[in-house]
């Protein structure tokens, strides 16, 4: 490792512009003529469209255009579309809704798009917004997901009848039934898992640019995968094809998922900017955001977990209910499937698992893949359900569980997947150490004395990430391949552009990508540019998320070196008349391994580009890209301890310490990854106490529209975070990486609420665990 | 925000006469509830008339245990005051509170009192320090001045140019923030003269701040935290919402007095 290379705690390349204001993000864009647009919104969760009338806001200060859903259906823009089919078990295709970027007949949540009026100010667009007159004829709404399945309830998509999206399953549910028949003891639990909003910082924005000369369009927008969105606003939307159609995703202030899907606004910003002749920019501001950015989780499931009379896991069957919201939005469907119940198997052998899943359409906002995706969904239920059969069974929770590890590899589990390296014994061993678990119940003692009530939960989490090996997810219905591509341009002075299908929203790819191609060819990190989130620059790639940019994005990077260094090798043996199996990259210089012989990098970038002394036959210059479509996915795993104080006078949590032991194993730049840990488990923490998206159930008004009633974790809401790392490399990439990205909110959760719940001694207790709910826990606990 | 009309009054009558002539125009100190509230909308006053340049609403004045705080002063200097804080450190505990210290920074004592919110901290302070609020044109006892939620006793155009108290021998506050927003969700404000005591309680009453009867007969009788406990506090008139229900005020309201009144000792 040198001190730019592979490990080390590099500062971020990034930071400077970021932290002196200089970032730029696509609010910060601004073009010659460029018009605002304001989107009109339903009022109501479920209504007829029965008119709209634009005649006074046409007429007020600054207005070019109003436009609404029939013109831009007449203009033939497409349905927004779920990418990801699943089948249900009676072999039927998912039943998909209709849902128009600007809804022309009927509305189907509180925000969803009806109009949008393009003016000279934002202020002036706000104003001429009011005086449109939309004319509605109010449904009936339906909002729990439970309740929209029952007979009688208000029906949303005539494609999708009892509201049922599809019910689909996994795995063998004879087998599991039979497992838990036999088991000498069952735990049973019902477990919500809350809806949440994602709440990046930078609310989206998009800015529509149509060149009439050209007939060319250009779309600032704030993606997680600029791409994608070229792609399927080309092949689905109809927008314009690919080669007539820049997207360009400049500084991205987070995403947590919520950025990759495309959503109406820059559809409809591109064809506005073409309807009217002008570039359109429309922001989302913050109430805007808790409406129409997909939510995420929102899952309520039945669980049964059999054990053996030796207390080893003998079966699971899962029955959930997803809630999806108004409309499927693009990743919806993978997101309670195969995102969330290949994971049943959690680090444990279990010889028996079934999975139902019924996903649900309700008059509420999208809900779509948030940080973790499915994974977290998955965690909770399971680690909620070990910590429960522990006090159950009246054994350690740490025993129960080391008891059940999986501990041989690969280990092929009921639900697909095939774990290639783990151990779990080693993450659950350190993190009990650094929180001194032996030591509770002296702490214990200590707090009572105080009169608090002290308790300590832990979390075993495994996720599968590096998404995906295409063929894989292909099969399983995913509508794209989930590769990454790079391309290393290595300039004639020997400086480094590194173009990458990844897309940097605060992960700090400039930073770690960089420190790739220090490590590899011995040059400063300064010398190497990473280049992404525009579609003119980079030909093609799949984005990020997933925990996928550094073992996929990177993976991608070391093929396209691998082929750069091939080539200088080439170059410099003919330079230095040597064989091409003697030269050796070092520091910088390529060498004659055994001689004093070496040329600099930068000479032999030169010579590629003067191409005076090339090797016979060989083209000039020094430029590679390669695709990786990775074998496996990786699945980086842990254990989290949480330890708590509640104040029974007023039932609020004081979380004392945070212990973080995670198996992400090879490690680039371990301040980037301990930062990606904090963030993750401030998100799991927030969503354990804080965090819940809340709706009036009758009206299906959205009650957390704004930071007032939303709950979003504070620094004084957290501990300082212990952690550590420990490293089984993933086999299946050259970097032995595996990804960092969302375990904090996936593996925190169950640790914070089986830790509330071990204080208190009362297990029924929902997230967000408010100090009402905790309170009243306690009391009814007395 | 729809458009408005700025105008800096440099005096109180300035002040004054510019709110009469202009219809609907509002008072702005620190802002931080009007201009949050004009920029979703839901305010659109014709004009600003901007107090932050009158030198009369400055300063805080203590003589002996009389106490006098300007309109315009902001929280973080009621907070940092040493002159309050040695006859009311409660008071200067409450400003220290409130907010972030963005908002303190700019936030005004008599903004926050003619706003009037049901979950601010000062409206609780005032009433329990039967402290009077003084206008351009009359003074108001605390008791008179806060009539329900967002509603006080100023008549049209009247201002808020200082508020006047005596320090109490004994004061605390204690509150117990929204986990999302951070005003009071309850908030107890304690003050006691001799065997005279007041408790008024913010954040938690249906119809805005209130005093309580039964906690001041315990406190009055026996200023300990223990003696609220028998006290019996009644949800019927307490606010219910997404975060906390008039049960679980009912019991913030008591568990804050006990620490407010622990906080004097």
């Amino acid at each position: 490792m040198g001190v730019e290379g592979i490990g080390a705690r590099v500062t971020r390349k990034e930071d400077k512009r970021f932290l002196t204001g200089k970032g730029r993000y696509t609010d910060d864009m601004t073009v010659p003529g460029m018009k605002y647009a304001y989107f009109i919104r339903s009022p109501h969760a479920h209504a007829r469209i029965k008119g709209i009338d634009k005649s006074a806001a046409l007429s007020m200060p600054g207005v070019i255009a109003v436009l609404d859903g029939k013109e831009l259906k007449a203009d033939g823009i497409g349905n927004l579309i779920c990418g990801w089919m699943i089948h249900s078990k009676d072999g039927s295709p998912m039943k998909m809704g209709a849902w128009r970027p600007l809804a022309d007949e009927t509305v189907r949540y509180v925000g969803d798009a009806v109009a949008i009026v393009v003016a000279d100010s934002m202020g002036e667009a706000r104003d001429a917004a009011e005086a449109v007159s939309v004319d509605y004829d109010v449904l009936p709404a339906v909002i729990s997901s439970v309740d929209t399945l029952k007979p009688g309830a208000p029906q949303l998509h005539p494609e999708a009848p009892n509201n049922l999206i599809f019910d689909w399953e996994i795995g063998d549910s004879a087998a599991a039934d039979a497992a838990l028949a036999s088991a000498a003891h069952v735990t049973e639990m019902e477990i919500i898992n809350n809806r949440l909003s994602p709440n990046p910082m930078e609310p989206r924005a998009a800015l529509g640019i149509y060149d009439e000369a050209e007939d060319h369009y250009t779309c600032y927008t704030t993606s997680q995968n600029p791409h994608v969105a070229r792609l399927v606003m080309s092949a689905f939307y109809n927008v314009a094809p690919e080669h007539k159609l820049r997207v360009i995703a400049p500084d991205v202030g987070g995403g947590f998922g919520s950025k990759i899907y495309i959503y109406p606004e820059e559809i409809v910003c591109l064809w506005a900017s073409k309807k009217t002749g002008v570039p359109v920019k429309w922001t989302a501001d913050r109430t805007e955001a808790f409406l129409t950015d997909a939510h995420g989780r929102d899952h309520v499931t039945k669980v049964k977990l059999g054990f053996d009379k030796d207390h080893r896991i003998t079966g699971l069957k899962v029955d959930t209910i997803a809630n999806l919201g108004a409309y499927m939005s693009l990743f919806s469907s993978v997101t309670p499937t195969y995102l969330h119940a290949t994971l049943f198997s959690g680090q444990y052998v279990i010889p028996a698992i079934h999975a139902n899943v019924r996903a649900v359409y309700t008059n509420t906002t999208p809900v779509d893949a948030y940080r973790g995706a499915g994974r977290p969904e998955a965690t909770y239920v399971l680690e909620r359900l070990m910590e429960t059969a522990a006090r159950e069974l009246g054994v350690s929770p740490a025993e129960l569980r080391r008891k059940n590890f999986i501990t041989t590899f690969p280990y092929q589990t009921p639900v697909i997947l095939t774990y290639d390296a783990g151990d779990y014994a080693a993450s659950l061993d350190a993190a009990m150490k650094a929180a001194d678990w032996d030591g509770f119940p002296a702490r214990r003692a200590e707090s009572e004395k105080r009169g608090m009530k002290r308790g300590i939960g832990m979390s075993c989490y495994i996720e599968a990430c590096g998404i995906a090996p295409s063929a894989a997810v292909g099969s399983l219905g995913s509508g794209v391949g989930l590769w990454e591509s790079a391309e290393v341009r290595v300039n004639a002075v020997g400086t480094i552009e590194v173009l990458t299908g990844s897309h940097s929203h605060g992960q700090g790819h400039e930073t770690t990508f960089a420190q790739l191609v220090a490590d590899r060819l011995g040059v400063p990190m300064d010398s190497v540019a990473i280049v992404h989130g525009d579609t003119d620059k980079v030909q093609m790639g799949m984005g990020t998320y997933g925990s996928r940019s550094g073992a996929v994005g990177m993976s991608a990077i070391v093929k396209a070196l691998d082929k750069v260094e091939a080539k200088a090798k080439k170059i410099a043996a003919h330079l230095m008349e040597a064989d091409e199996s003697d030269i050796v990259v070092e520091n910088g210089t390529l060498k004659v391994a055994g001689t004093d012989k070496s040329l600099p990098w930068f000479q032999v970038a030169l010579a590629a580009y003067t191409a005076h002394n090339l090797p016979a036959g060989m083209e000039p210059g020094l430029k590679e890209g390669a695709f990786y479509d990775p074998s496996n996915f990786t699945f980086p795993a842990g254990c989290y301890i949480c330890e708590v104080e509640v104040d029974p006078e007023t039932g609020k949590t004081h979380i004392v310490q945070f212990v973080a032991a995670d198996d992400f194993g090879n490690i680039i730049n371990p301040m980037i990854v301990e930062g990606q840990v904090h963030g993750g488990i401030a998100q799991g923490v927030g969503q354990a106490l804080l965090e819940g998206v809340h709706y009036d159930t009758s009206t299906g008004q959205l009650l957390t529209a704004s930071y007032m009633d939303y709950a979003m974790p504070r620094a004084d809401d957290l501990p300082s975070f212990q952690v550590s790392h420990q490293c089984t490399p993933s086999p299946s990439n050259p970097l032995g990486i595996k990804g960092c990205g969302e375990a904090g909110a996936i593996g925190s959760p169950p640790a914070v609420i089986n830790a509330i719940t071990d204080a208190i001694g009362n297990n029924d207790l929902t997230m967000p665990a408010t100090p009402q709910k905790v309170w009243a826990a306690l009391n009814a606990a007395r | 925000m729809y458009a408005t009309n700025y105008h800096r009054a440099s005096s109180v009558e300035e002040a004054v006469k510019l709110a009469t002539d202009n219809g609907d125009a509002k008072f702005v100190s620190g802002g931080q509830t009007l201009i949050a509230t004009m920029k979703q909308r839901l305010a659109s006053p014709s004009d600003l008339i901007d107090l932050r340049h009158v030198a009369a609403l400055k300063g805080i004045a203590v003589n002996g245990r009389s106490v006098r705080i300007g309109a315009a002063v902001t929280h973080a200097e009621v907070a940092a005051s040493a002159e309050l804080r040695a006859v009311c450190p409660a008071l200067a505990n409450l400003a220290g509170g409130i907010g972030d210290p963005h908002v303190r920074h700019l936030g005004t004592i008599g903004g926050s009192i003619a706003n009037n919110d049901p979950a601010a901290d000062y409206p609780s302070a005032m009433l329990a320090l039967d402290a009077t609020i003084v206008t351009d044109r009359r003074e108001i006892a605390a008791s008179d001045f806060f009539q329900g939620l967002f509603t006080t006793a100023l008549e049209e155009g009247e201002m808020i140019t200082a508020i006047r108290f005596e320090a109490p021998e004994k004061a605390g506050y204690a509150k117990f923030p929204n986990p999302a927003s951070r005003y009071a969700m309850t908030g107890v404000f304690v003050a006691r003269r001799g065997g005279a005591v007041r408790v008024a309680v913010t954040g938690a009453g249906a119809d805005g701040v209130f005093r309580h009867e039964g906690l001041e007969l315990a406190l009055s009788g026996n200023w300990a935290p223990d003696a609220v406990g028998g006290v019996s506090i009644d949800p019927t008139n307490l606010m219910s919402d997404l975060h906390a229900s008039s049960e679980y005020r009912a019991n913030l309201v008591k568990v804050m007095a006990k620490r407010a009144v622990a906080s004097t000792l």
